[in-house]
């Protein structure tokens, strides 16, 4: 009876998640081709809209963190500060000049270096807490970051006339293997599963579905579609063509926007849920991009024992020191019979 | 606003990095080019329609080769039922004897750099 009713609880959880995925489906095709039909709108128009909120969106969030007074100097440390000559110090870990800052958020924003100190905690048989370190996180977010930077460097054949050198070289070592026609990127490979990885990184472990939210997998379900959309244009016979993208592109960036037809349905439901993403950059977690540089922890000097600082935020204190205050209640102390300091 | 020495010089760069094709194609004063085709047509079609042949063409030049290469298979048949000698260097130039007219026009346009000629020898251009 009750694997009947358990068989039947998880045929109807089966039936409805197949349900959201068909009508997702769905509703994504019927997109496509809203799109393709008013290419004015989704070729041009959204396209310049999602860029200005991109642009003007970063610059204003950026704006407004630095109008908010830092604080008083708090750089985590993670190593020996400067001190005695014979004390060795940790100049990246503890860094007490400018230079020590640029190397420690170098090696942040490049390589994810805090990241890479990600622990875990388990709790074993005994019952024993166990910690250990933990570099999945770190190697999937790191080959994914790296995978979407190149490729977007890469896309840049799209929009540029001639296509600078850089790009070239770039797509020639991406497709170095040769592997296939059109040419196998390995990025492509890369991003798809460290995606995967990051996706499921959430969905599996039942402590990391607990604390996820829309906000976490909408930007990723996102990227998954927009890689997706792109292997399928490249990849397979739904192919783009790509001299129209080209027009049409190199057009927006000259601001002579162009229209070319038989671009195909598919493409245009990449760019749209690239302007999605980019419009909806400015104001979600993503803004880690421009918060990583303004992260105090990391971008100061840990230098409070040498420099004076001033918390940006005191202002002058209006004191009433003791003095003053007999002065006011001279009468009534003295009637108390109480002896002032002055005499 | 705090930091202003730092911030608005780091808000510039972002700008400048992510605006990198207005400037770039204003600069270079390309962006209305766009690939033109020369063709001496000895044939009126070609082997598929223009369509498929404009995004397929290098995956049917890709079976081609295995066909040719692995089953000794030389004759293509076509979705209108015409019959083709499967040989780049034959049947293809035939009508698309200008390479640089040609092929080079989109390929340059669009970064593709095919490695046919790295092991195939170059057809001679009629001028
Ligand atoms: C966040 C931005 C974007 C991401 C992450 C992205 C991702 C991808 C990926 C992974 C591919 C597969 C092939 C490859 O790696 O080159 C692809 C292909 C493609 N994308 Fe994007 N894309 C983005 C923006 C755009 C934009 C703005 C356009 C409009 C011009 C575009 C047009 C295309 C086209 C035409 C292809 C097919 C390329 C080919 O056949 O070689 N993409 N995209």
């Amino acid at each position: 009876m009750n694997a009947l009713r358990s068989l039947f609880e998880s045929n109807k959880k089966a039936a409805i998640t197949s349900g959201v995925v068909i009508v997702v489906l769905l509703l994504l095709w019927a997109v496509g081709w809203l799109s393709f039909l008013c290419r004015g709108i989704f070729g041009v128009l959204i396209p310049y809209a999602a860029l200005a909120l991109f642009l003007g969106g970063i610059v204003y969030r950026v704006v407004q963190w630095a109008k908010s007074p830092e604080p008083f100097r708090i750089p985590t440390t993670c190593g020996q500060q400067k001190s005695l000559p014979w004390i060795k110090t940790n100049r990246l870990d503890c860094p007490e000049t400018g230079w020590g800052v640029f190397g420690r958020m170098a090696l942040e924003v490049l390589f994810f270096r805090s990241l890479f100190r990600n622990t875990k905690a388990e709790l074993k048989s005994g019952p024993r807490l166990v910690y250990g370190s933990e570099k999945y996180l770190w190697l999937g977010a790191l080959a994914f970051h790296w995978a979407f930077l190149i490729i977007v460097v890469r896309h840049l054949r799209f929009f540029t006339e001639p296509i600078p050198s850089f790009v070239q070289l770039l797509q020639s070592l991406d497709g170095f293997f040769q592997i296939g026609v059109p040419i196998l990127y390995m990025t492509d490979l890369i991003i798809l599963a460290a995606l995967t990885y990051l996706f499921l990184r959430r969905v599996l472990d039942p402590k990391m579905r607990y604390i996820s939210l829309p906000t976490d997998y909408f930007p990723l379900v996102l990227i998954i579609g927009i890689v997706l959309s792109g292997m399928l244009m490249r990849y397979t016979p739904v192919k783009a063509d790509l001299v129209g993208v080209k027009e049409l592109a190199v057009g927006l960036m000259s601001f002579h926007p162009r229209i070319p037809e038989g671009i195909g349905i598919l493409f245009y439901l990449h760019l749209l849920m690239v302007c999605v993403l980019i419009a909806y950059f400015p104001f979600s977690k993503l803004m880690h991009m421009a918060g990583i540089f303004l992260s105090p922890t990391r971008n100061m000097a840990n230098n409070n024992r040498k420099i004076r600082h001033v918390n940006p935020w005191n202002y002058p204190v209006k004191v009433h020191t003791y003095e003053e205050w007999e002065e006011e209640f001279k009468d009534k102390l003295k009637a108390s019979g109480y002896t002032l300091e002055k005499e | 606003m705090y930091d202003a020495g730092k911030i608005i010089p780091g808000l510039v760069i972002f700008l400048c990095l992510f605006t990198f094709p207005f400037w770039y194609n204003v600069a270079n004063g390309k962006a209305s080019q766009r690939p033109e085709l020369v063709i001496d047509a000895a044939e009126k079609q070609c082997v598929e329609s223009k369509e498929f042949m404009r995004i397929m063409h290098m995956d049917l030049l890709n079976q081609w080769r295995d066909e040719v290469v692995r089953n000794d298979n030389r004759v293509y048949l076509s979705t209108d039922g015409s019959k083709h000698t499967m040989s780049l260097s034959n049947t293809c130039m035939k009508c698309h004897a200008n390479r640089t007219q040609f092929c080079d026009q989109c390929h340059d346009y669009m970064g593709v750099t095919p490695y046919c000629w790295d092991c195939h020898i170059q057809p001679r251009e009629s001028k």
